[in-house]
């Protein structure tokens, strides 16, 4: 029979209940020892809350928190507060249900949800009402904990920041123990060449002295290397085995055979051999190991150098507008909707449009774009953006990890937990390495027992096995794609490059052609005003005041354009009555008395008002040149022509030419007509260019190329890039492009500048270039090393080589390959 | 060859097989994920020279929540990876670390320590 658990609601089988509690002569059974112990320490809380949540509400409970998972809760409306809360002690999605139920009750809270999975609530609520105070009390009420206020960016570095102590403690430790492990080797390395010395060998007891070297060589073992044997243990009792096991095996087999040699000497002379000690081996290979591990510590902790820094550009705090007040308030408090004043010199504290004031705003942290860019009221503003000139006050959009740094910082963390093609190889070895290593010791011991002259046998079948074990190092072959990966994904991000895996860093380097959407890549996307011509008898300031004034009232794009470049020439406001638009054609209004006409040709014929043969003349040439040409009549004579076009960014032609010289073919794809994508291409040095190219068929182009053996690299910003963006061998969205077409990307140019493509193919020329030279490092030196210390050499040229040279080379192995990566972050992107 | 060569030749060669066998060839057995009654399926893996359990399998669909504990210090552990799911996590000594992830497509989907010398297998089912 089932019995609920009264703490939590969840059904429980009375029967096989192992937690049971009494109380009032009742018995109480419960799901888990968590709801239990919550029973047992305050049971008139639960028995006066009785009934509990009835089955069906339970149920109904848990649909609704697997509902949840998939569905996030919905943004908090402007006038509540949102507030996250990591709930800790929930044991079932019932515990869920309590918490929710407890928040929901609480005077000010709007809505509450809870979910078991992620162990979080958030909670919409009313400030005047409620506070993160009153919340955090609910949830203890219910007999649950509260971790700490989530605001995920914030907990990100925190997380980063404890794990950094963490790894500077164990450091330390490593330290300690190398420090130990040099002093103990260095004394056995001079004892042990005194024994080399005939004259002071024949004075000493050498069976008292190997006692010596065993009492040196004992901390080494048990001190400096225990993690090593533990490791190796414990990876023994997994059936893995790693680099920990070829140090464990080969400097144990030293030892043991010296601590046998040094109890019963008389054992090995009775069967012919002499009972030598590798005390001084065993002691220098951990050594010399330890020093490799606290160099490979170092350069390991730089790799990640780009990732922490861009975690630590958050503002801690923001000053926020409360009526008359500015209030400043820790950015986890912060909530969409807020208005939040920022001062010159002042970081922005979090994502949001600009409501008032104007400023420029050093955006390089993000973009990577060395020149600040001037924000006016209806601008974005991104957090971790440093204020450089004047002060603004900005409506918050979005806080936490909905922000663009805390996006950057995951697509930065996604790039670097993923896998380059090209690190299969290696994946492959290494899964294999250690135990084919093992074998091959274990081969190279029982031919040199059985080839080797019987005198000395033994010590050489023993050194050559601790030799094979101790010089084959799997660290540099499984440090040499993931190193590479961490330091240019982080200093791509700082070069506003986010490159979503390593997949598209690897790919990005064999590109052949590079395919450019013309508008809001070569172009900037949107209309300008670019030619402004006026009839003899009219000045152009007054001719530019009246028109602005009518197109001030207009929505359309090119109106938008004609007002922009008015305000940019500072030309005066004028007075406007009557404005009409007139669909098809352009607006009319009446501006400071003067009947205005500004539209196409249509618009001034259809008013009766003819072209001079002057301005006739000017119309077409820039009708020739693909312009979009705006006709002005005031007071019923045609008195101004308005060229518009979408112009093309000053960097354009420089970054395209770069492509050019880096051996790259630049295709443009256009929907204008083949003249203007002439006209275009022209100008920016493009070659080849598709024409009059439907939204839908841009990915046909990029197949197109693709079918003449061409790897394509697709760059494009707006939804309707999408498709060919995802088509593409790799695609790269642009910054101020749309979320689609960053989500159908590989790549992500943070700013909107052709010189991000450079950037993005030099980067991943250079990363490729590193991970191939890391690769034949590490193989290299494995498929040369193994066989040397295995003395394939000795027979020939008597080379045998020593284990002690052999734990040297293993250990500057790995320290050679992380320096190598860590050569990317001298890394530098095209400029502007 | 004489009895001292052949005493270590054929200990030799018996512990390649054994080493062959022990690491390649013996068999690792699955654990299924427990799933709890909001869906979501569960498994509390320790870190210790590798992952016990090493063969986990889940079903398709369904959200999965791993708890590493990491019950040592060794440098081999401190990192786990999941290359298919673009998840790279460091694995805090004598903590539990979450993981979260959504298969969506059934297979047999590695994950590895940093250098890929410990393995184990999410089996989506």
């Amino acid at each position: 029979m089932n019995q609920q658990d009264i703490v939590c609601g969840m059904m429980v089988d009375e029967a096989t209940a192992t937690h049971r509690s009494h109380f009032h002569d009742k018995e109480y059974v419960f799901c888990s020892a968590n709801c239990q112990h919550k029973f047992e320490a305050n049971p008139t809380q639960y028995v006066a809350a009785e009934p509990a949540a009835s089955p069906a509400a339970a149920a109904t409970r848990q649909a609704e928190s697997a509902r949840e998972q998939v569905a996030p809760p919905t943004q908090a409306p402007a006038d509540t507060a949102l507030a996250t809360l990591d709930i800790e002690g929930m044991t079932c999605a019932s515990c869920a249900s309590f918490v929710e139920k407890s928040l929901s009750r609480t005077p000010g809270v709007h809505k509450a949800l809870v979910n078991y999975a992620t162990e979080r609530a958030t909670v919409e609520y009313l400030p005047t009402q409620a506070s993160p105070e009153t919340l955090k009390e609910a949830v203890m009420k219910a007999g649950y904990g509260v971790a700490a206020p989530a605001a995920p960016d914030t907990s990100a570095a925190d997380r980063q920041a404890e794990l950094d102590q963490q790894k500077a403690v164990a450091y330390q430790k490593l330290k300690r123990r190398l420090w130990v492990a040099v002093g103990l080797a260095a004394l056995v390395m001079l004892l042990t060449m005194v024994m080399l010395w005939p004259a002071l060998a024949a004075r000493i007891n050498m069976q008292g002295l190997n006692y010596v070297l065993l009492g040196l060589t004992l901390p080494v073992l048990l001190y400096s290397g225990r993690e090593f044997y533990t490791s190796a243990w414990n990876a023994f009792l997994h059936r893995a085995a790693n680099m920990d096991t070829l140090i464990a095996v080969g400097t144990g087999a030293a030892f043991l055979y010296s601590l046998a040699a040094t109890v019963a000497p008389q054992f090995f002379m009775q069967h012919g051999l002499m009972p030598e000690v590798y005390y001084d081996t065993t002691a220098t290979i951990i050594a010399l190991i330890l020093v490799g591990k606290v160099l490979e510590q170092r350069a390991k902790t730089q790799t990640s150098a780009a990732i922490k820094s861009l975690m630590s550009l958050q503002a801690k705090t923001a000053r926020v507008v409360h009526g008359e007040q500015e209030i400043d308030l820790p950015i986890e408090q912060v909530r969409p909707g807020d208005v939040v004043v920022v001062r010159p010199g002042e970081k922005v504290a979090t994502d949001g449009v600009v409501v008032l004031g104007h400023s420029a705003v050093d955006e390089a942290m993000l973009t990577g774009e060395s020149l600040p860019v001037e924000k006016k009221t209806g601008d974005s503003v991104f957090g971790a953006t440093l204020n450089k000139t004047g002060s603004f006050r900005f409506r918050v959009t979005k806080v936490g990890a909905e922000t663009m740094l805390s996006q950057i910082v995951k697509l930065v963390e996604d790039a670097q937990g993923s896998r380059a093609p090209i690190q299969r190889l290696a994946d492959k070895v290494s899964a294999v390495f250690v135990p084919t290593v093992v074998c091959i010791a274990i081969l190279t011991f029982v031919l040199w027992f059985d080839l080797a002259p019987v005198a000395t046998r033994f010590p050489l079948a023993l050194v050559n096995f601790v030799a094979v074990l101790i010089i084959a190092c799997p660290c540099a072959l499984g440090l040499a794609t993931p190193t590479a990966i961490m330091v240019s994904t982080g200093k791509g991000a700082e070069n506003g490059v986010l490159i979503r895996n390593a997949e598209a860093l690897e790919k990005a380097h064999q590109v052949t052609t590079i395919l450019l959407d013309k508008t809001g890549t070569i172009t900037r996307g949107e209309p300008a005003v670019t030619d402004v011509l006026v009839a003899a008898t009219y000045d152009i300031n007054q001719v530019l005041q009246l028109v602005a004034a009518v197109e001030r009232q207009s929505e359309h794009p090119l109106a938008e354009a004609v007002v922009r470049y008015a305000e940019a020439e500072q030309v005066p406001r004028a007075a406007v009555e009557g404005f009409r638009a007139v669909e098809g054609r352009g607006a009319t209004a009446t501006a400071n008395g003067e009947q205005v006409l500004i539209g196409n040709q249509r618009l001034l014929t259809e008013a009766g008002v003819e072209l001079s043969a002057e301005l006739a003349a000017q119309a077409n040439e820039l009708l020739g040149q693909a312009k979009t040409v705006l006709y002005v009549a005031i007071g019923g004579q045609a008195a101004a022509l308005i060229g518009v076009a979408d112009t093309v960014r000053e960097t354009s032609a420089a970054a395209i030419h770069r492509l050019q010289t880096m051996g790259l073919e630049v295709v443009m794809m256009t929907g204008d007509n083949p003249q203007t994508a002439e006209k275009i291409a022209h100008q920016v040095g493009i070659k080849r260019f598709f024409a009059e190219v439907l939204p839908q068929d841009k990915a046909g182009k990029v197949q197109e190329l693709q079918a003449e053996g061409r790897v394509v690299a697709m760059v494009g910003d707006g939804i309707n890039d999408a498709p060919a963006l995802a088509q593409a061998d790799i695609g790269l969205a642009m910054g101020a492009g749309t979320d689609v077409a960053m989500e159908a990307a590989g790549i992500t140019l943070m700013r909107s500048d052709l010189q991000g493509v450079v950037t993005a193919i030099q980067l991943s020329k250079q990363t490729i270039r590193t991970i191939r030279q890391n690769l034949f490092f590490a193989f290299i030196y494995n498929v040369l090393g193994i066989p040397i210390a295995a003395g394939v050499l000795y027979p020939l040229f008597g080379i045998a080589l020593s284990p002690m040279l052999a734990a040297g080379a293993m250990a500057l192995s790995s320290v050679s390959v992380l320096t190598n990566s860590l050569r990317l972050r001298s890394f530098e992107g095209a400029k502007s | 060859m004489e009895s001292p060569e052949i005493l270590v030749t054929l200990v030799g060669l018996s512990l390649i097989a054994f080493v062959l066998w022990y690491f390649f060839f013996s068999t690792r057995e699955a654990v299924s994920a427990v799933s709890s009654s909001s869906g979501v399926q569960e498994v509390d893996i320790t870190v210790k020279g590798g992952y016990s359990p090493d063969v986990i399998e889940v079903e398709k669909g369904k959200p999965v929540q791993l708890h590493f504990y990491r019950d040592e210090e060794a440098s081999c552990s401190e990192e786990v990876l999941f290359p298919d799911f673009g998840i790279r996590r460091e694995l805090p000594a004598f903590q539990t670390t979450l993981i979260e992830l959504l298969p969506q497509q059934a297979g047999r989907f590695e994950f590895t320590c940093g250098m890929g010398m410990l393995r184990g297998s999410l089996v989506v089912k």
